[in-house]
């Protein structure tokens, strides 16, 4: 039985990596502003040559 | 009579707006006016085609834009509004209100594409805000703005940038708190489950090693997450106050001691996923409590749309002054569209004053030489000359804002239900807490410390404290939904407590720049069409009312056009001499007594009649006015009282309706409400309302675009809500009573874990059973009934 020590040690570990990326993901701002990433995904990216160049 | 062709009037394909011309083309698309048309011919030219495939208009209409960047070279200007700066790089958050689809943020984040010195721009949509990294060595500040203006997208630059201000300081951790107790929370459930099942004799040494686990998880929930509780009990207690973070607090602390001692004296499992459980549920209802609207500022005062500086005549010579360096002598200029920031003599020009920040009057009023024009006004037509008589600060306006009412304290106002109830509890607790422990220290003492400790930890007023939260933050997003933001939740409370209602007039009760319009004449189809090509060259707004009534007509050839600025337009057309103006203009006199606005019409000399205009109140202001018995109903109005007669048949009694009241009376009437301990709700939309909005004990601005400016508030409301206000007052009585009902539910869950808890025989199973059910209990019950709630009064 004495594996659920190691067992716990994992499980604890895992959840800890899991907080510290949250922490870090909300650190750098990416849950600042969770509307317009929405937005600019729907938008084309241009071709780069169809402005009147030709 | 030859038919006409045009069925369909043409939009303008920038803004949207109709087209009252069909002078402005390009590409065989029609512009309304030759602003949108130069910002078509701008994008087109630069190959940005999509803006307009992404939706149809999206522009802004330019009709009545015209602005100087000229301060925006000033250093100490500069400085000011830029986030950050150094030799190679800028950063500057403009607050761009006309964001409002895919194409502007499509635009928007391309700018590089018009200015390569331009490194990144990124819109934040639902701040209306963006962000720009230039180059200040390939296009400086003024440049950006100017091109921002070109393409449509002007950034509203004022002294006091209160949106970036309110968005800037936000950053709490709560969110964080949230995560690291939610991540203690679940893991010490895990460990503490083998705990309440039973675990055999040869796994009791699993059992220490848990509980240490426990200990370990309790220590950050304490000490980080629920660190705030024992500030604010801290802080209030050196204050005299006893509000609910007292227990809350207490019992955060005697649970963390009890299972220590528990667990290290090998006496028990003690209540470490109680007391993480606690703390997580506690900052959630906080996290609901929050609620933010980006786009919206309840604190904006006169600075907020003031301009920066001003341009001042000084040696023959213009140049931007800031304001608060503009002192009294100054020579200014103020041209088409600009705000007059301070009282000021007219010296030159054609002076016409739109003063519907002021009052919410939306029609421009005329002024002569000599006359003192006071600030808040906006100039429309030709560029004035203005010496300033007094300071900014000391100006009839600005001065309400040295009124005791802006620098008293806010908590002075009503306390909330929660506060009230949480002293007693507060009381009770602790005094059954010490009756359990002295009942039993004669015969038992640890059997005392038991029962005094259970009893803290089982009536932690855990369920009474997310009550409030749950059910205002459900209250507040059903008002959300109707168009009326409230500033916070304890507004929700002040709303069903009043008991007066006070109204402003222009703006509030009126519908801000549409009057309903009226032909009072008969015009045949050539005179429409001569009225119409007068109309169509002046700006005015009631000029284009007309255009808009007369509908699409054929324009004739215009000679010896004169607008005569608050009076009227003489025109030349097709040999016909065509006259639209006031009473003073046609008759050369003013007639007293009337209700409508004027216009009269006159062709060749010969009189045809006139357009009548008069004001439209709100949809369901009768439904509003007849709150009346239970509620005092009140009409503070800034105007003449031409149309108190028409106003009787909303309100019944005369004697509640007060004209030529200054912005100081409004406040002063307020105070004397309150006085007579009435419970006073204003509402108004004016910068003039300002001071009586701030007395009131909850200030309401009436707005016809919340993005537009509106003053200082603890609610915004819609034009378009007003006809619910009876419903949203009935809807704020019916949440407190909510949170009265589900305060006995919480009462009842406490009365049961304290007589187990009495007799000292609290088992962890029982108390980490009995906080998440009632917490459950009350989240569901609240947000359930909040939403009968609004259904039964329409609101949803």
């Amino acid at each position: 039985m004495s594996i659920i020590y190691f067992l716990i040690g994992c499980s604890v570990f895992l959840a800890l990596a899991f907080l510290i990326a949250f922490f870090w993901a909300q650190k750098s701002g990416q849950n600042d502003d969770l509307f317009t990433p929405g937005m600019r995904i729907l938008l084309d990216d241009e071709t780069k040559e169809s402005p009147k160049n030709d | 009579m030859p038919e006409t062709l045009t069925l369909v009037k043409p939009h303008c394909y920038h803004c949207g707006e109709e087209c009252l011309t069909t002078a402005y083309e390009t590409d065989q698309k029609q512009f309304c006016c030759q602003g949108c048309q130069s910002v078509y011919t701008i994008l087109s030219g630069a190959g940005f085609c999509s803006y307009y495939t992404y939706n149809d208009h999206p522009g802004t209409t330019r009709l009545r834009n015209d602005k100087k960047y000229d301060y925006l070279s000033d250093p100490t200007i500069l400085a000011e509004l830029l986030d950050y700066t150094d030799e190679r790089l800028s950063i500057i958050t403009l607050y761009i209100p006309h964001i409002h689809c895919s194409s502007c943020l499509w635009l928007l984040e391309q700018l590089n594409r018009f200015n390569p010195a331009i490194a990144y721009s990124r819109v934040d949509f639902l701040k209306k805000q963006l962000i720009v990294r230039f180059d200040p060595k390939g296009i400086n500040l003024q440049q950006l703005v100017e091109l921002l203006n070109d393409i449509g997208y002007e950034p509203l630059i004022s002294l006091q940038d209160i949106i970036k201000k309110q968005n800037k300081e936000v950053k709490s951790n709560l969110v964080q708190k949230i995560a690291v107790a939610g991540f203690c929370f679940g893991n010490v459930m895990l460990l503490s489950f083998p705990e309440y099942f039973g675990l055999s004799a040869f796994e009791q040494n699993f059992k220490t090693f848990f509980g240490y686990l426990n200990i370990l998880f309790g220590i950050p929930v304490v000490f980080y997450s629920g660190w705030g509780y024992f500030v604010s009990a801290w802080h209030n207690i050196r204050n005299k106050i006893l509000n609910i973070d007292f227990p809350l607090a207490l019992g955060i602390a005697v649970l963390f001691i009890r299972t220590v001692v528990e667990i290290l004296t090998h006496s028990g499992a003690g209540f470490a996923d109680t007391l993480c459980g606690l703390v997580f549920f506690l900052l959630v209802g906080k996290f609901v409590q929050q609620k933010t609207y980006h786009h919206i500022s309840f604190e904006r005062d006169y600075r907020s749309f003031f301009p920066v500086a001003v341009q001042v005549i000084a040696e023959g010579k213009e140049k931007p002054v800031p304001l608060a360096e503009l002192k009294t002598g100054h020579r200014m200029v103020i041209r088409h569209n600009e705000i007059i920031p301070a009282d000021a003599m007219l010296l030159q020009g054609e002076a016409l004053i739109d003063f519907s920040f002021v009052t919410g009057e939306a029609v421009p009023v005329n002024r002569t030489l000599g006359e003192i024009i006071y600030a808040g006004g906006r100039q429309t037509g030709e560029a004035i000359e203005l010496e300033v008589v007094k300071p900014v600060s000391q100006s009839y306006l600005t001065q309400l804002w040295n009124n005791e009412a802006f620098t008293r304290k806010q908590d002075t106002r009503m306390k909330t239900f929660n506060e009230t109830v949480s002293k007693y509890f507060t009381i009770v607790l602790v005094a059954i807490a010490v009756g359990a422990l002295l009942v039993w220290l004669p015969f038992n003492y640890r059997r005392g410390i038991d029962a005094f400790t259970a009893v803290l930890i089982v009536a932690c007023p855990c369920a009474l404290a997310l009550s409030t939260p749950f059910t205002m933050s459900a209250a507040l997003s059903i008002f959300d939904r109707n168009f009326f933001y409230l500033k916070n939740t304890a507004v929700v409370e002040q709303l069903a407590r009043i008991n007066t209602l006070v109204m402003d007039k222009t703006g509030t009760i009126t519908t801000g720049g549409s009057k309903s319009i009226g032909l009072d004449a008969e015009l045949n189809a050539e005179q429409r069409q001569l009225i119409f090509s007068a109309c169509t060259n002046s700006i005015h707004p009631l000029s284009r009312m007309i255009c808009k009534y007369l509908g699409d007509l054929i324009k004739l050839p215009v000679t010896g056009y004169r607008e005569i600025p608050g009076k009227g337009i003489t025109a030349n057309v097709n040999g016909h001499q065509v006259r639209v103006g006031n009473d003073e203009m046609i008759f050369g006199e003013v007639k007293e007594g009337n209700n409508l606005t004027r216009v009269h019409l006159m062709i060749d000399d010969a009189y045809l009649g006139y357009f009548g205009f008069q004001h439209e109140y709100r949809a369901g202001l009768e439904t509003v006015t007849g709150l009346s018995p239970a509620y005092e109903l009140y009409l503070l109005s800034g105007d003449q009282d031409h149309e108190r007669a028409e106003l009787l048949r909303f309100f019944p009694d005369n004697a509640h309706l007060f004209f030529n009241q200054s912005p100081q009376q409004k406040l002063d009437h307020i105070s004397q409400l309150q006085q007579k301990g009435l419970k006073v709700m204003m509402l108004g939309d004016g910068l003039n309302d300002s001071g009586a909005l701030k007395q009131s004990d909850l200030g309401v601005a009436v707005t016809d675009n919340v993005n537009n400016f509106s003053p200082g508030s603890d609610a915004i409301m819609d034009g378009r809500a007003f006809n619910k206000l009876p419903a949203f007052l009935r809807f704020s009585k019916d949440t407190v009573k909510i949170i009265h009902i589900s305060f006995l539910i919480s009462l009842t869950y406490n009365l049961i874990g304290l007589s187990y808890a009495v007799t000292g025989t609290l088992s962890p199973l029982i108390a980490a059973v009995l906080m998440p059910l009632s917490t459950a209990t009350i989240i569901s019950f609240t947000t359930l009934a909040t939403h009968f709630a609004a259904k039964r009064r329409k609101l949803l």
